[in-house]
């Protein structure tokens, strides 16, 4: 589905995000020095923040493709995801998760 | 004698595999820019300002859904917040630094330029290590920014039933697994995807679903820390 943003704001949402991202990567690199520790508490705190993030990125894609709950084996995106799940496992590897992942939801779409 | 040229190579080199990861990620994130009727340019500037694939991808899409520009923005911040993490563990390496290099090297810091770089520092003392951080780094955004812009000229071209928007969350799929090291990290995955699909399923307005699950994620993540689950 094609933005309803124009030119002007996409560029000022990559300004923005570039501004916070650089922060966010330089934070402990300027600090050091001012501060020799991370808080324990932050440590472990961003500790979980991938796992929360990138589960949060790939669940809703693959339970409900289209905004409504599908749980059933109808769903080619879930069976193709658990599949490149088992290759991301077994390989950790990005190419080998999206070509099984690709794979297996061509194979459902068009062969099957 | 370490010389800045060799370790600098020493740092392309150690990239080198991991470019094979990069490359697919980064055609994604220019086909995925060019489907939500975004432009090349603004593909490459994502790509070359913001340099944050995971967030990119993000940003595109919930660009795609009109979503409000403070969750598109706050979105990006929750998912790099995990470099603020790398920034932390980096840091004494780079202590006595310029400050002109301190940015370079804030500007380059990915989960990629971090690993390698962090597992040869590890393991080698006399290292320059600023060099050999390059070396990785530049190479990886070199890599970067040629595939998104491949990504975004190839995107228009694709036909919509071969279904490439599935490329994405096979991306972030690829980066989750490796993140469930304990029980715990599978606590703030399980529940972080959860939370996220019941926000979405409930139609909750403005796309937050990002943002409260990663908050509700990394509580319960600490949680099942807290109460001693094992390893």
């Amino acid at each position: 589905m094609p933005t309803g943003y124009d030119s002007a704001t996409v560029w000022l949402v990559i300004a923005l995000a570039g501004v916070l991202t650089f922060a966010i990567r330089g934070s402990f690199i300027y600090l050091f020095g001012r501060i020799d520790d991370v808080p324990p508490a932050v440590e472990s705190a961003l500790e979980y923040v991938p796992a929360a993030v990138f589960a949060a990125l790939v669940f809703p894609a693959l339970l409900a493709p289209s905004g409504d709950l599908a749980v059933s084996v109808g769903n080619d995106k879930l069976v193709a995801g658990a599949l490149a799940a088992l290759a991301a496992w077994y390989t950790e590897r990005v190419l080998a998760t999206i070509l099984v992942g690709m794979g297996a939801l061509w194979v459902l779409r068009f062969v099957v | 004698m370490p010389t800045v040229s060799s370790d600098l190579l020493d740092g392309v080199r150690a990239a080198g595999p991991l470019q094979l990861g990069i490359a697919p990620f980064g055609l994604v994130a220019g086909v995925a820019a060019v489907e939500q009727g975004l432009s090349v340019a603004h593909a490459l500037g994502f790509s070359s300002i913001v340099f944050a694939g995971a967030s990119q991808l993000a940003m595109i899409e919930l660009l795609g859904a009109d979503a409000p520009l403070a969750i598109v923005v706050g979105t990006a911040v929750v998912i790099n917040l995990r470099t603020m993490m790398y920034s932390a563990s980096i840091a004494p390496y780079f202590r006595d630094l310029t400050a002109r290099s301190k940015a370079l090297a804030s500007y380059l810091l990915t989960d990629q330029a971090y690993a390698v770089s962090i597992a040869r520092y590890g393991r080698d003392g006399g290292t320059d290590r600023f060099a050999y951080y390059v070396g990785a780094g530049a190479s990886l955004w070199l890599v970067w920014q040629v595939t998104t812009v491949a990504g975004a000229l190839l995107g228009s071209g694709l036909p919509p039933e071969w279904g490439f928007d599935f490329a994405a969350p096979l991306v972030f799929l690829a980066l989750l697994v490796p993140t469930l090291k304990d029980r715990a990290s599978g606590a703030s995955c399980l529940v972080g995807g959860l939370v996220a699909t019941v926000v979405v399923v409930a139609g909750v307005p403005f796309h937050l679903d990002i943002i409260v699950a990663a908050v509700v994620g990394v509580l319960a993540g600490l949680a099942v820390d807290s109460l001693g689950g094992d390893a």
